[in-house]
């Protein structure tokens, strides 16, 4: 069988039933081979996003995404895709096409080295040598990709290495490699440890990450919640593993966080860290972080325990396994809730005197954050939302309310502008049942706007909100706070026409520049057949509160 | 009803700190696969850590190779430099080298420029480090050395004196003392 036929075949052994790219020459055996194979290709418009497509894929199935690119350039333009899941860790596998081997290191015509290039930015990379290991490297790829801590897996194939013959047999053995063996059980005696030290507590708080998603944990993580009506916060990664509409939801928590989620870290004297790795944005000024506070981290990566902040009681585990068996343990000692009263009562102050809020807008004036509520509404509160990076990303996370996992699709660590309208796209190819909406920003959504194409052209129907403020918002925002008001390359000026342009691509385009509109508009839009845009014209020069200012402590936070 | 006041938040203490203070010699296998090394090396720069030797070589299984590193435990969390080691799938095992407990050694080449009325010196230097002159030429002498460390680092301060014209260290190898 041809290595490229192989590959189909231990793709699709691997159940994948999409794949995102564009062919070129290094890729051109490969998709030669796709015309056979039995899975789907989505034709992206730009590697980026094809990459980003399959990061959405994987956001809202849980399942592996994978992108295609060809040698050099097509590799090259993957690579934000790539870093953007590292740092998400989102499981992804990458296959590019590579020059002929005979070719390797002469500066071959679109040769780049793709493997060097990513190395730090990959979970981890393999590059053929030999046509017999493609099938193996595949199968490899997959398991690295999906297991332990969730990551991006680069597999780089030089062409004639796939047009070669090769004697394949389907793989029945599961992956065994002698250097990945991730701990997944966590240490029973650091789990009771930890439940004793959660029974002892008086000012405990759950603080959540990215992880309770990617282990699928949110059923545990609310029973362990629930056993003693604990406190819980969120990452903006984990947003939904916990029901934002529970009473023991604080809010996010960090730099745009609420002021309550905030100050309970703040006051805390247990915080117990689950799938979460405090960043920079949860943790501000680390020498002022959650000063009373002792440490629970449960993470699957050892790497990221005492990472920022030294842990009095790491767990290293899948947090799906450990969570039931703290709770089992924890409840063993028979608590008694009423000792977190006090607490509770203090916390409800902070809720009451801090509640999210905003000045309501002029006559006619569309808030950002009513739009953001507003589509809480149209939707139900339960569409699969993706977003771009900026305001509109924050008052996402903080109006919209996730009460399920895997509904709020973004860009973290990264911060990748651009990410919302391919990784709709993924999101949607994955859950055609759901609705899926793109809260775009204006400056983002135009890094990938080509991707309008692939929706139309592929008939992907998603559904672009776009919070359209004529800024670079956030920057703009920071140039206003911090910068003295010097306003430096964040006009984004009259161009484009957002409406003429979603038509242009085939997509539906409307306009709403009156609040009055809003609620008709959405509905208009979501029930437009096939692929929509609303140019939505907020208040240009809202800002985004409260925030913690970069380097501050939490009782810092203004706004 | 279990007792939970053994465990009191206040006894609670976070693991040692970071920072040992002192060198340590990490001895990593690696699957001898190409570009192994360079990730093994990218992770140090990209972590920002910094490697102050690295000896490269095969083993007794020819399908693994092993990477001896010294790096300063007083500037680098060594705890943080092992757990990020062993998320590169190509490695196998890491191995924080207790000082006690292993032979550790270093070989070095010095060429010092040895004038006639020099040289007895020199060969006396020699003896006493257990080094060997290996070339011999009009101007000049090559002395091969190997040892701890801090041999290698006394040796070198007294050949200095003499007109050191060039050398070369290999950074240092080790293994664990007994049978395991
Ligand atoms: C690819 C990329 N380039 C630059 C930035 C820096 N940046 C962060 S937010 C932002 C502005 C985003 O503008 P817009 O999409 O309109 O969102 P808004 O803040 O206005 O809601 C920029 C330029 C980034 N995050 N990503
Ligand atoms: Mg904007």
């Amino acid at each position: 069988m041809r290595a490229a036929d192989a590959l189909f075949r231990s793709l699709e052994a691997e159940g994948v039933d999409h794949i995102f790219g564009i062919p070129g020459g290094a890729n051109l055996p490969t998709y030669d081979a796709l015309v056979d194979a039995d899975l789907r290709h989505v034709q992206a418009r730009h590697e980026q996003a094809a990459g980003h497509a399959a990061e959405g894929y994987a956001h809202a199935s849980g399942k592996v995404g994978v992108a295609f690119g060809t040698s050099g350039p097509g590799a090259t333009n993957l690579v934000t895709a790539i870093a953007d899941a590292m740092m998400d860790s989102v499981p992804t596998v990458f296959i590019t096409g590579q020059v002929r081997t005979d070719l390797i290191g002469t500066d071959g015509f679109q040769e780049a080295d793709i493997v060097g290039i990513t190395m730090p930015i990959v979970k981890h990379s393999l590059l053929v040598t030999e046509p017999e290991h493609i099938p193996e490297y595949i199968h490899e790829a997959f398991h690295i990709a999906s297991t332990g801590r969730p990551g991006p897996v680069l597999v780089d194939v030089p062409q004639d290495l796939a047009r070669a013959e090769i004697d394949y047999q389907p793989r029945t053995e599961p992956v065994e490699l002698s250097g990945y063996k991730p701990t997944v059980e966590g240490n029973l005696k650091q789990i009771r440890l930890a439940a004793k030290a959660m029974a002892n507590a008086r000012r405990p708080v759950i603080y959540t990450g990215g992880g309770v998603k990617n282990a699928n944990a949110s059923a545990e993580l609310r029973e362990l919640c629930d056993s003693d009506k604990f406190p819980v916060t969120s990452t903006l990664m984990g947003l939904g593993c916990f029901p934002s509409d529970s009473e023991q939801w604080l809010g996010m928590l960090g730099m745009h966080g609420t002021r309550t989620a905030n100050y309970a870290m703040d006051e805390a004297d247990l915080i117990i860290a689950i799938g979460a790795r405090f960043d920079d944005r949860i943790t501000g000024k680390l020498s002022e972080f959650a000063p009373s506070a002792k440490f629970i981290h449960i993470d699957i990566d050892p790497a990221e325990i005492s990472k920022n902040v030294p842990a009095h009681i790491p767990i290293v585990g899948d947090v799906k396994l450990v969570l039931p068996k703290l709770n089992r343990e924890y409840q063993a000692l028979q608590t008694d809730p009423s000792r977190l009263d006090g607490w509770w009562s203090r916390i409800r102050a902070w809720q009451n005197e801090y509640p999210l809020t905003y000045e309501p807008g002029t006559e006619g004036e569309i808030k950002p954050q009513l739009m953001v509520e507003m589509m809480h509404k149209v939707t139900g509160g339960d569409a699969i939302i993706t977003s771009d990076v900026g305001q509109h990303q924050m008052w996402a996370a903080q109006y919209y309310g996730f009460n399920q996992p895997r509904k709020w699709i973004n860009s973290g660590g990264l911060g990748t502008m651009g990410f919302g309208l391919p990784a709709a796209i993924g999101a949607k190819v994955a859950r055609p049942d759901e609705q899926v909406v793109c809260l775009a920003g204006d400056g983002s959504l135009i890094m990938n706007v080509q991707e309008l194409a692939t929706a139309v052209n592929e008939e992907v129907p998603v559904k672009v909100f776009l919070m359209n403020n004529g800024f670079m918002g956030m920057v703009r925002q920071w140039q206003e706070l911090f910068w003295s008001e010097r306003y430096s390359g964040v006009e984004n000026g009259p161009s484009p026409d957002w409406v003429k342009l979603a038509e242009a691509f085939g997509a539906g385009g409307l306009r709403c520049e009156d609040s009055a509109d809003l609620e008709e508009m959405m509905i208009a839009t979501l029930e437009h057949d096939g692929p929509a845009l609303l140019d939505v014209r907020v208040s240009p020069r809202e800002n985004c509160y409260p925030m913690i200012p970069a380097g501050n402590a939490a009782r810092d936070m203004v706004g | 009803m279990a007792s939970t006041d053994m465990v009191r938040l206040e006894d609670l203490h976070a693991g040692r700190s970071p920072l040992s203070g002192r060198k340590h010699v990490l001895s990593i296998l690696v699957e001898n696969k190409p570009g192994v090394l360079a990730r093994v090396a990218g992770l140090f720069s990209r972590r920002g850590f910094n490697i102050d030797t690295l000896a490269v070589g095969p083993t007794e299984d020819p399908e693994v190779s092993r990477i001896t590193l010294t790096l300063d435990g007083a500037v680098h969390p060594i705890d943080q430099v092992t757990k990020q080691l062993h998320k590169l799938v190509n490695v196998l095992k890491i191995r924080d080298m207790e000082p006690e407990e292993t032979v550790a050694r270093e070989m070095a080449l010095f060429k010092v420029s040895a004038a006639v009325e020099n040289r007895a010196e020199i060969v006396q230097f020699a003896e006493i480090f257990r080094a060997k002159i290996v070339d011999v030429s009009r101007r000049a002498l090559i002395v091969e050395v190997t040892g701890s460390h801090d041999k290698i680092e006394a040796f070198e301060s007294m050949l200095r004196p003499h007109g050191l014209l060039e050398m070369v260290r290999t950074g240092e190898v080790a293994l664990a003392r007994g049978g395991d």
